[in-house]
């Protein structure tokens, strides 16, 4: 019967490992709480924003600098206050979060590829490719990620013309700060490729006459996933600030659709004269995305983690 | 520097500072911060503010303003018009330059043909001049193409330089700055002014020490004035409040009412002769980044008075300048000569009546064209061109806007390649035809039109100009000045949007004088 099926499968997730571990900690079900709220938030802006900061005819100057709403001067259809154009702050947070996500995990994804298809290739071919890909990795180690991601948006900006460059400014920085991740997801999988590489049935495998390719994708990747989704999840947390920073340092998204990172910068120049809730409210944003994520993927680690059982 | 070096130069100066202390109350340090750095200490090379104010301090004119922005004498002591056009200058006698050589007439001579050398830019401060000639030692004639009603206030940036300093160091031409050519005289300086530039480290500081040989009294105590631009304004501003700076003459308007408050500091109100503007291109025949093809919805008046009626200028005032502009109806500001108060009158915006206007002219569903704006040159531009972005929408309009920062900004907009573009305008002659012929006359090869980048060409106004620029009845110039600014404002050739107000912030100690035209004189400042 469909039903009971549904409803085994459901009891089956229920008493999951995962869940059983997830429903044991609090901690981890506020910070997926909050991060439903942040991502729910940024995914249904369009609809849920209570209006559109990009719409420049629906703005009003004569409303700018106004104050969050519980304050004196505060009106209650500005429930954060708004900006120096007279943009609602939490409509602009809303969209802002959305492009901040939207680069993380774009970001991570584009690592993530990167990062699990060199690490394959390099534990399961082993020799000169595997030193060559290693040393790549470890002069990059060198670098801090946020240098590497500059200096990418900087030679991007160098080539590219100007009105192309805003264009794309969201494509380069993903690929800035993929680029610039990629190397953990690799040491990682070529560890645990080197220790599946040699058992049983990846050798029945190659009896049985199977592409390197194939049993690299089909039987050694599935069981060195685990703790790639691991890192991935902190990673989003990682690539959100990465792109704050570069963002507040003037070289990420152009303030015309601003990220969070964005937002702060901007409000920055306001924080001395008083209307701190320009940059204030954009960064708590920030703090709670990111620390929820975090918390989540901390979560997810020790949950996986077979030690701490 | 070695060690043995910066040793010296710090016994030097402890010795100066010595030797200054020991005149009680007299010696002072005036340490002055703003945005800009200047570009070069060629004072004929660019015709750039911050590098004239600053200059200003080492080279001197002929001419100079007092303190009410009349002319008053310099280098040269008194002039008359032998005819209309001839002028003959009476040169002070017993100057020096700061290497010690003397300043006579063949310096005057040397210095014009320096100044119109082509790859500078100053000429404007020599228009109308057709040759300078030696009298004798001690007096030149300028010999002039016509009749120059506005030649001293020209001269005001006309510096004198030394001939003999400038043979020996092979300074005779002016650097080529477009190809970044540096000459000895680009790297140092040498004028008869009232400080001596010791030292410009490029966007670090510039150090000068009171010329204690000047011909003039200095009316305030700053012995050694440290000149340090900073870019940020979060930082600027912080350097005043921990007291790492004594003055700022350029402060973001939403700092102001904080450091009113502040009981260690004070704030110098003051205008700027500056007027800011959105200019738009009436010459293409099709419109650039717009999506309206085959023609060009600029040379349509209807259309340019909608773009002007649709501004809320109160509104940019209040919210973006924090009441720090004078909202403006024509091109130049309340110090300029030309100006009345009658001819700026702002009418009140007009959203509708914009909406209409564009219907009749054809597009009732508005069309699209460009912004360019810098991102900083002029007090809040960036902002001020997103709120008009936002102003323009409402009467239908799609602004695409280009904010940039004013170097690769100011080639975009000199080689046309704009819709409409943000220009602010500062007067260093404080009289109209410094703007009406620079921004409004039919554009040539020489001064005439020189930022006329929208290229309007108005035979009727050109004449205008062109009278104003020889007539030397003051009344009958009076007319055509005010007749060309009306002009330019009832056929909405431009779309002002304000004059800049300038407060400078000091320590409360520091007193000095507040100059509209956005060129301190550290002369004025009093440290107590």
């Amino acid at each position: 019967m469909p039903v009971s099926a549904a409803a085994g499968r459901m009891h089956r997730i229920w008493n999951h490992d995962l869940a059983w571990s997830f429903r044991r900690s609090p901690v981890a079900m506020i910070a997926a709480l909050l991060t439903l709220v942040c991502v729910g938030g940024a995914l249904f802006a369009p609809w849920l924003a209570p209006h559109n900061p990009f719409d420049s005819g629906s703005l009003s100057l004569s409303d700018g600098f106004t104050p969050p709403a519980w304050t004196q001067a505060g009106r209650a259809t500005y429930l954060f206050g708004t900006d120096d154009q007279g943009r609602d702050l939490l409509s602009a947070i809303m969209y802002g979060a959305r492009i901040s996500l939207g680069v993380g995990v774009a970001a991570v994804l584009f690592s993530m590829v990167l990062g699990v298809g060199l690490g394959l290739v390099s534990g399961y071919a082993g020799g000169r490719l595997d030193a060559f890909i290693m040393r790549v990795a470890d002069i990059q180690l060198s670098f801090p990620a946020i240098l590497i991601a500059l200096l990418i948006d900087g030679v991007a900006r160098a080539a590219l013309p100007r009105e192309a460059h805003d264009e794309i400014a969201v494509y380069v920085l993903i690929l800035a700060i993929g680029v610039s991740g990629w190397v953990q997801y690799a040491r990682t999988v070529r560890g645990s490729t080197l220790v599946e590489r040699n058992k049983e049935y990846v050798q029945a495998a190659r009896v049985i006459g199977r592409s390197s390719a194939a049993i690299m994708l089909r039987h050694v990747l599935p069981n060195v996933m685990g703790p790639v989704l691991v890192i991935a999840t902190i990673h989003i947390a990682t690539a959100i600030i990465t792109e704050a920073t570069l963002s507040f340092l003037g070289v990420g998204v152009p303030p015309t659709r601003p990220s969070l990172g964005t937002l702060i910068r901007v409000g920055n120049d306001f924080l001395l004269s008083g209307e701190w809730w320009i940059t204030v409210f954009p960064g708590a944003a920030l703090v709670v995305l990111v620390l929820s994520v975090n918390l989540l993927g901390d979560w997810l680690r020790d949950a996986l983690n077979p030690k701490l059982r | 520097m070695t060690f043995k070096r910066r040793f010296t130069a710090a016994v030097a100066a402890a010795v100066a500072a010595l030797a200054f202390a020991a005149v009680p109350g007299h010696a002072a340090t005036l340490r002055w911060a703003a945005q800009n750095d200047i570009l070069t200490l060629d004072p004929h090379s660019q015709n750039h503010a911050t590098t004239h104010s600053l200059l200003a301090h080492a080279y001197e004119t002929l001419v100079r303003y007092n303190k009410q922005f009349q002319i008053e004498p310099a280098l040269a002591t008194s002039w008359q018009a032998v005819t209309p056009t001839q002028w003959r200058f009476n040169l002070r006698k017993g100057v020096k330059f700061h290497d010690g050589s003397p300043f006579t007439a063949d310096d005057v001579v040397f210095s014009y043909g320096r100044i119109i050398q082509p790859q500078g830019t100053n000429q404007i401060y020599v228009s109308g001049v057709k040759e300078v000639k030696k009298i004798d030692d001690y007096t030149v004639d300028v010999i002039l193409t016509g009749p120059q009603p506005v030649l001293l206030r020209n001269f005001t940036l006309f510096f004198i330089m030394s001939k003999t300093w400038a043979v020996k160091t092979k300074s005779e031409n002016i650097q080529d700055y477009k190809v970044r050519e540096e000459t000895f005289a680009s790297r140092n300086a040498n004028g008869t002014g009232s400080y001596i530039i010791k030292t410009w480290e490029p966007d670090k500081r510039i150090v000068m020490a009171a010329n204690q040989n000047w011909w003039d009294k200095h009316e305030g105590n700053a012995t050694e004035v440290i000149y340090t631009p900073i870019k940020s304004d979060a930082t600027r501003v912080a350097a005043l409040l921990s007291g790492d700076v004594d003055l700022v003459t350029d402060l973001p308007t939403q700092d102001v009412t904080r450091l009113r408050g502040d009981p260690k500091l004070k704030v110098l109100d003051g205008a700027e002769n500056r007027t800011i503007f959105i200019g738009l291109d009436q010459f293409s025949p099709e419109l650039k980044y717009s999506d309206v093809k085959g023609k060009n919805p600029f040379k349509d008046i209807r259309v340019r008075k909608a773009l002007n009626i649709a501004v809320d200028r109160d509104t940019i005032k209040r919210v973006t300048m924090r009441g720090l502009s004078i909202p403006a109806a024509i091109i130049v500001a309340p110090s300029v000569h030309g100006y009345t108060e009658a001819l700026d009158k702002v009418a009140p915006p007009d959203v509708e009546g914009a909406k209409k206007l564009l219907a009749e002219a054809g597009y009732p569903n508005g069309f699209e064209f460009g912004l360019d704006c810098p991102n900083n040159r002029y007090v809040n531009d960036e902002e001020i061109c997103q709120a008009l972005v936002g102003m323009w929408a409402r009467a239908g309009l799609k602004v695409k806007l280009n904010a940039q920062p004013m170097a690769s900004y100011i080639a975009k907009i000199q080689n046309f390649d704009h819709s409409a573009y943000m220009l602010g305008w500062g007067v260093a002659t404080f009289d109209a035809l410094f703007s009406t012929q620079s921004l409004a006359r039919t554009k040539t090869t020489g001064a005439d039109g020189s930022f006329n980048l929208g290229r309007i060409s108005d035979p009727k106004l050109d004449a205008m100009i062109d009278a104003s620029k020889t007539e030397m009845d003051a009344k009958k110039r009076d007319v055509l000045l005010q007749d060309a600014l009306v002009s330019i404002r009832d056929n909405y050739y431009y779309v002002p949007l304000h004059h800049q107000l300038r407060p400078w912030a000091m320590k409360k100690n520091v007193s000095t004088v507040h100059r509209s035209n956005d060129a301190p004189e550290s002369r004025y400042a009093r440290i107590d």
